[in-house]
C-alpha cells in the first residue's frame, strides 16, 4: 500500500478527467458537433425562459378569466378554480371524504407491494389486491353500511380515471391469464376460441371495443336488464386489456423450460395444480416489466371513456375550458398541460417502475 | 373397489373412464363449446327481440339510401345526395390517407429522434430522450386535443395568417399550400420518372444478382443518372412541358387557390406522428444499439469506409431487430387514427359508428363494418411488414 501512494501526487491531466474535458468529450468532439451544439443551446435559450414566464412568471393565480387574460400567462386561477370538480368529478362535497378514503385504500395496496420480506407477502399481496375493489365500490358506491348512494354518473375527473385504470389493470389480469393459458392448450376448441378472441380485440381499436360496450351490449341483453354506462365501459376495458396482457403472459410462458412442465407432471400434479404453484409463477415474473407497459397503456386509454360520455380527469378539463365563462386561449393551453403533467407523471412513474424492476430481476435479454 | 385377483396387489387402481385424459379432454371441449353455442343462442335471441321492439330492419340494405350529410375533408369525392356506402368509402380513403402519411411522418421523425438518441453528443441525446419521455406518457387523445384547441384553433383568422414562407399560410381556416398545376407533358414527365426509377432499380438488382455470382462489381451509377435525371430531362423537353404553381392568396376573408390543409387534418396527423416517432425513436436507438460493437471494428479492420460500415454493416443487422416492433407500432397508428374522430376528422369511426349510425340506428352493422375494416388494415400492415421483414432476413448472411 504504501508503495502505490508515492504515485499518487501525480495528478490526472485536466483534458482526461474534469468538467472542461467532459464538455470537450461530450458536447464539441469535432467541430461539426460543436456547431450543434451551439445551435441547440441558441434553440434552448430562444425556448426555455418564455416557457417559465408563461408557466410560472406571467401566470395568474388567483382571480376569473379576466385576470387570466390581463396576466398573459398559464391561467392556474382556473386549476384552482376548479380542482375539486378535477379531482372528483360531479361527486358531492359532503361525500367526498369517501372518495379520499378509497384513495387511500388504493395508495396502502400499492405500498403492501413494497413491503420488505415478511412471512406470506404473496397472500397479503393477494388478498389487499382482492379486498380493494370491494372495499372502493362499498364506498364509491354506497347503498351499504348507511352510505348513501352515489350514482355513477356523478363520478368524474381524476377519481374516474383511477377507478377505469384500476379496473382495467386488476380485471385484465385474471382474463389475460386464462386467455394466454387457453391459446397455449392442447384442446383445439379452447385454442381456437382464445385465438380469435385474442387476434380479434387485439386487431380493433379500444373505440370500437367502447362503443360496442356501449350501444351494442344493451341489445344483447333481455329485455329490462340495464347495466350501469360505467360498469359497461369498465368491461370493455377490461376485456380489451386482457387480450393485449394475454399475449405479453404468453411470452411469459413460452419461456419456461419444458422441464418444468415434465417435472409437475411426474410429481403427479394435474394441470391446475402445475399452472397456480409450477408454471405461472415463473411465467409472471419474467413477464412483469412487460405488464407494467401494459399498464401504463391502460392509464393512456382510460382517456377514451370521454367518447363515450364519460368524465374521466381529460373529460371534465375538456368540459371545463368550453364552459362559457372561462373561454381563453390561455385557459385552454392551461388545463390541457395540467392534465397532461397528471397523466404524465403517473405514466413516467410507472415505466421508470418496470425499468427498476427490469433491472432488479434481472429478466431482459441484454448481457 | 374390487383389484382383479390375478395381476395381485401390484395392479394399478381401476379409474373410472371419464379421468382418463383424451375422454376427458373431450369432454371439456364438447361441454366449452355446447355453453358457448347457448350463449350465442341467448345473445342472438336477445338481440333480435330487441331489434324488432325497436322496429329496426337489421341488414346492410340502409347502405344504398341517402346519407344526407356533407363530410369537410374528402379524399375520395362525396356529396349529400351520395349514399350511406359512398360515404363509408370516403371514410375508409381518408382513414386511409391520415394512416400513410401518419406512418411516414411518424418514421422520419422516429428516424431522426433515435439517430439523436444515440448521437455522442449529449446535449443532442439528452434532448431526444426529453421529447420520448414526454411525448411517449401522455396520452394521445390529449395530445391530439392540443393541437387541435389549444394551437392549431386558436391562430389568428386568414386575414392575420403567418407566412411560414415558399407562398404558405398557417391560419385558424388551416395551412394553405401552393398547389403545382401540371399540364399533360409534366404529366407525362412524372410517369417517365417512375419509369425510370424502376429501370434503375431492375438494372441495380441485375448487378447485384451478377455480382453475388461471379464476385464482379459491375458499376450502376449510370443507370440512376439515365433513369431519374436523363429520361424525364428528355420527356419534359420533348412535350415541352410547362408546370404552373397556384399561389393561395388573400381575397376577401380567405384564400383563394392553392390547397388547403384543413385544421382538423394537420392537427390529426401532426397528433399521431409526433406520438408514435417516439416508440420508433426508441425501437430505432434500441435495434441500433443491438448491433454488436465488434461487427462495427471487424468491418473497420477490413478497410469499410464509415459510410459502407453503416450501409453494409450496420443498418441490414439493424433492421432485422427493428422491424418486427415497428409493425407494432405502425399498427397502433392505424388503429390510433379512430381517436381522430374526437378532433371531427371525419374518419370510420365518426362517419359510419358515429354519424351513420345515429341517423339510421343500424348499430350492430356500422360497428360490424368499422371492427372488419380495422381487421382488415392490421393484417394488411402485418403482411407488408412479414414481407419486409422476410426480405431483411433473407439478405444477412
Amino acid at each position: 500500500m504504501t508503495e502505490t501512494s508515492r504515485h499518487l501526487p501525480l495528478r490526472t491531466p485536466g483534458s482526461v478527467l474534469g468538467p472542461a474535458a467532459w464538455i470537450r468529450r461530450n458536447l464539441f468532439p469535432d467541430w461539426r458537433q460543436g456547431l450543434l451544439t451551439l445551435l441547440v443551446l441558441w434553440l434552448l435559450i430562444r425556448t426555455i425562459p418564455p416557457l417559465i414566464d408563461w408557466l410560472f412568471i406571467d401566470a395568474a393565480w388567483t382571480g376569473d378569466r379576466d385576470d387570466c387574460v390581463a396576466a398573459g400567462g398559464a391561467c392556474w386561477a382556473f386549476v384552482g378554480a376548479r380542482w375539486g370538480q378535477f379531482i372528483y368529478g360531479f361527486y358531492p362535497p359532503e361525500h367526498r371524504w369517501r372518495v379520499d378514503l378509497s384513495m387511500l385504500a388504493l395508495l396502502a395496496s400499492i405500498a403492501v407491494l413494497f413491503l420488505p420480506r415478511v412471512p406470506n407477502k404473496g397472500w397479503i399481496i393477494t388478498g389487499s389486491f382482492i379486498a380493494l375493489p370491494v372495499v372502493t365500490v362499498v364506498l364509491l358506491h354506497g347503498g351499504m353500511l348507511g352510505l348513501e348512494v352515489v350514482p355513477t354518473d356523478r363520478w368524474g375527473g381524476f377519481m374516474l380515471t383511477l377507478v377505469v385504470a384500476v379496473a382495467g389493470m386488476l380485471g385484465a389480469l385474471p382474463i389475460g391469464i386464462l386467455m394466454a393459458l387457453g391459446r397455449r392448450s392442447r384442446m383445439p376448441a379452447i385454442r381456437i376460441f382464445c385465438v380469435t378472441f385474442i387476434e380479434l380485440f387485439r386487431a380493433v381499436p379500444l373505440i370500437t371495443i367502447l362503443f360496442m360496450a356501449s350501444v351494442m351490449l344493451p341489445l344483447f341483453m333481455p329485455q329490462g336488464f340495464t347495466m350501469d354506462k360505467l360498469l359497461r365501459a369498465l368491461i370493455g376495458v377490461a376485456l380489451f386489456n386482457g387480450a393485449l396482457m394475454a399475449e405479453v403472459i404468453r411470452g411469459g410462458l413460452q419461456a419456461i423450460p419444458r422441464g418444468q412442465f415434465e417435472a409437475a407432471t411426474a410429481s403427479g400434479m394435474g394441470y391446475w395444480k402445475m399452472m397456480t404453484f409450477i408454471i405461472l409463477p415463473q411465467a409472471l415474473r419474467t413477464v412483469i416489466p412487460g405488464l407494467v407497459n401494459t399498464y401504463v397503456a391502460i392509464i393512456k386509454d382510460t382517456t377514451l371513456v370521454l367518447i363515450i360520455g364519460l368524465f374521466d380527469l381529460l373529460g371534465i378539463v375538456q368540459a371545463g375550458i368550453s364552459s362559457s365563462n372561462w373561454l381563453a386561449p390561455s385557459v385552454t393551453t392551461t388545463g390541457y398541460v395540467f392534465a397532461g403533467f397528471g397523466f404524465w407523471v403517473l405514466c413516467f412513474g410507472l415505466s421508470r417502475y418496470s425499468m427498476h424492476l427490469e433491472r432488479k430481476l434481472n429478466t431482459g435479454q441484454k448481457k | 373397489m374390487p383389484v382383479s385377483r390375478d395381476l395381485g396387489p401390484m395392479a394399478p387402481p381401476r379409474t373410472p373412464f371419464w379421468t382418463r385424459s383424451r375422454i376427458r379432454s373431450a369432454l371439456i371441449q364438447v361441454g366449452f363449446v355446447a355453453l358457448l353455442a347457448l350463449l350465442i343462442q341467448f345473445l342472438l335471441a336477445n338481440t333480435m327481440a330487441n331489434l324488432d321492439r325497436q322496429g329496426i330492419a337489421s341488414g346492410f340494405g340502409f347502405l344504398e339510401n341517402r346519407a344526407g350529410f356533407d363530410i369537410a375533408i374528402r379524399f375520395s369525392p362525396f356529396e349529400r345526395n351520395d349514399t350511406y356506402l359512398q360515404a363509408l368509402w370516403t371514410a375508409v380513403a381518408n382513414t386511409v390517407v391520415l394512416a400513410v402519411l401518419g406512418i411516414g411522418l411518424a418514421s422520419l421523425i422516429g428516424l431522426v429522434i433515435g439517430l439523436a438518441r444515440v448521437s455522442p453528443n449529449w446535449l443532442i441525446s439528452r434532448l431526444a430522450a426529453v421529447y420520448i419521455e414526454i411525448f411517449r406518457n401522455i396520452p394521445l387523445l390529449l395530445q391530439l386535443f392540443f393541437w387541435y384547441f389549444a394551437i392549431l384553433r386558436p391562430l389568428p383568422g386568414p386575414r392575420q395568417s403567418i407566412e411560414i414562407g415558399g407562398g404558405a399560410f398557417l391560419s385558424n381556416r388551416g395551412l394553405y399550400l401552393p398547389k403545382p398545376l401540371l399540364d399533360s407533358g409534366a404529366q407525362l414527365t412524372l410517369v417517365a420518372f417512375a419509369t425510370g426509377l424502376i429501370f434503375a432499380l431492375t438494372m441495380a438488382h441485375f448487378a447485384r444478382r451478377h455480382r453475388a455470382a461471379t464476385g464482379h462489381s459491375r458499376p450502376v451509377l449510370q443507370w440512376w443518372i439515365i433513369g431519374l435525371v436523363a429520361l424525364p430531362l428528355a420527356t419534359w423537353f420533348a412535350t415541352n412541358a410547362s408546370m404552373a404553381l397556384s399561389v393561395p392568396a388573400l381575397e376577401g376573408f380567405n384564400f383563394q387557390g392553392g390547397m388547403v390543409i384543413l385544421p382538423e387534418m394537420l392537427a390529426a396527423l401532426l397528433g399521431l406522428s409526433f406520438y408514435i416517432a417516439a416508440a420508433v425513436g426508441e425501437i430505432v436507438r434500441a435495434g441500433i444499439e443491438g448491433v454488436d460493437h465488434g461487427q462495427t471494428e471487424a468491418a473497420q479492420a477490413l478497410g469499410h469506409s464509415r459510410g459502407q460500415i453503416m450501409r453494409l454493416v450496420v443498418i441490414p443487422q439493424a433492421l432485422r431487430i427493428i422491424i418486427p416492433p415497428l409493425t407494432t407500432q405502425y399498427q397502433s397508428l392505424a388503429k390510433n387514427t379512430s381517436l381522430a374522430s374526437a378532433i371531427a376528422f371525419p374518419e370510420i369511426i365518426s362517419i359510419v359508428a358515429g354519424t351513420t349510425m345515429t341517423q339510421t340506428g343500424q348499430a350492430l352493422e356500422t360497428i360490424a363494418l368499422a371492427m372488419a375494416f380495422y381487421l382488415t388494415v392490421s393484417l394488411l400492415i402485418a403482411a407488408i411488414m412479414n414481407f419486409f421483414n422476410w426480405r431483411v432476413t433473407r439478405r444477412s448472411f
